[in-house]
């Protein structure tokens, strides 16, 4: 019989699960807050106007988005302490190199989104006499971030789903998780099962909190 | 009060200003009028170096601001500007967008940016709408916040780039109103408008542009009775 499947076996190991599943939801959290913050300085490099600036962020961004990520991660985890003589753990690589490449996704997401704010927006606050940092942070930023929202709840949902890949380093996350228990079950579909189903769920809870935050930022500026 | 030398704007190939030269006083209302294209709003917009001219030289209160090492941010916060299509910051309050200017430029105390406000509010007739958001303003509402939000900052000078022009047309009145209000209060306005009736009756001077050029610079009644150049007396048969 091919369709004999077994989930006890699964569950006698969730432990297991349960540890990669907090380590994917952590590595995750974390690089979104990262790719945040990078994303945004480089965004700013990007638009500041001032040449060394400007190049530095537009080679950033072409490199990270120009190689695979994978060969990121195998880079920082393995060829950097070759380099460095520094040796990360497989989770802070990982880390790295996510936020690292988020980061080029994340600031070209921002500059989509200022470069959609209205040209108008711009030239109220110059003629109310505020200064261009002041303009950027209170003006067109929070403008920005309410086009690209979707963008970032999309980005955040590809960090989670792409977070996989740091079980080619030996992080045990969900899927390496699920290989060792296919390991010592013998059986595979299974927790390969479970954890597809994991990814799913969670992936559900960040569209829903997107789409909630959308709601409550829109609420203000939306014609009634 | 605003003096302009022989200023010229290019937009690349496109000569839009062709050597203008005026000068108002304090206090005076003037309206620029003319067919769309002839320049307008550019004139307007270098009195605030949103366009920088190309050459030629803009003074206000005897500085020269097209000056190499002038401070924009400081002259910019002197001079009110009405635009179009309002401009409101959509994320922020009615109080929010009047107060925000005053206290980050001008440093003033949040209690004393919100009284200012509220009288403004008042002026406008707007007080329930402090803590309103602009997307829930109809045109009237939004272009009276717009005019209050400049006049927050006590600019010394006004300027109104067709603040009638994007309305639904009951809503024009309201609109006209509260800057009919504002003429002759000491203030310098310089306004571009459609609205022919409205110049004739709120400007001291009218100024008749046309290609580039100060084709007219006169007294309403003058212009709207007896205009000189041939090219004002087409462009009014085409809109009286």
């Amino acid at each position: 019989m091919l369709m004999n499947f077994n989930f006890s076996s699964v569950w006698h190991y969730w432990p297991l699960l349960y540890h990669g599943f907090l380590l994917t939801v952590k590595v995750t959290l974390i690089c979104a807050v990262f790719g945040l913050i990078l994303g945004i300085l480089l965004v700013l490099m990007r638009i500041s106007g001032f040449k060394p600036l400007i190049w530095f962020s537009r080679l950033y961004i072409s490199i990270f988005r120009g190689t695979p990520l994978l060969v990121q991660v195998c880079i920082i985890h393995f060829g950097l302490p070759q380099l460095l003589g520094v040796t990360f753990t497989s989770t802070q690589s990982g880390i790295l190199a996510f936020s690292l490449n988020s980061a080029a996704y994340i600031s070209e997401i921002f500059r989509g989104g200022i470069q959609a704010t209205d040209r108008g927006q711009y030239e109220a606050a110059m003629s109310l006499g505020v200064g261009y940092g002041d303009m950027m942070k209170d003006i067109i930023i929070p403008q920005a971030v309410r086009h690209i929202l979707p963008s970032l709840v999309n980005e955040c949902i590809s960090l989670l789903k792409e977070s996989s890949i740091l079980s080619y380093i030996g992080a045990v996350e969900l899927l390496r998780a699920a290989d060792q228990i296919t390991v010592m079950t013998y059986r595979f579909f299974e927790p390969y099962l479970v954890i597809a189903l994991i990814y799913y769920i969670l992936v559900m809870i960040l569209s829903a909190l997107g789409g909630l935050v959308e709601r409550r930022v829109n609420r203000s500026d939306r014609v009634s | 009060m605003i003096e302009f030398r022989d200023v010229y704007k290019d937009f690349g190939a496109l000569k839009v200003l062709k050597g203008i030269n005026f000068h108002i006083p304090k206090g005076q209302v003037v309206t620029l009028i003319g067919p769309s294209g002839s320049g307008k709003s550019t004139i307007l917009r270098c009195i605030n170096l949103l366009e920088t001219p190309t050459s030629g030289q803009v003074f206000i209160e005897g500085k020269e601001i097209t000056a190499p090492k002038t401070d924009i941010q400081d002259v910019r916060k002197n001079i009110g500007i009405v635009f179009q299509h309002f401009n409101l910051f959509p994320h922020m309050t009615v109080m929010e967008n009047m107060t925000y200017a005053p206290i980050k430029v001008n440093k003033w105390p949040k209690e004393r940016a919100r009284e200012k406000a509220m009288e403004l509010l008042r002026l406008v007739d707007l007080t329930d709408k402090a803590e309103s958001y602009p997307g829930k303003l109809s045109g009237g509402q939004k272009q009276r916040i717009a005019i209050a939000r400049s006049l927050a900052m006590e600019p010394s000078i006004m300027l109104f780039d067709e603040p009638t022009s994007a309305l639904d047309p009951e809503m024009v009145k309201e609109v006209l109103e509260v800057i009919k209000n504002l003429a002759h209060t000491g203030i310098t306005m310089v306004l571009v408008s459609h609205e022919m009736g409205f110049a004739r009756e709120v400007s001291d001077r009218i100024c008749f542009i046309d290609e580039g050029i100060i084709q007219e610079d006169t007294t309403p009644d003058i212009f709207f009775v007896n205009p000189v150049s041939d090219r004002a007396k087409a462009f009014l048969e085409k809109v009286l």
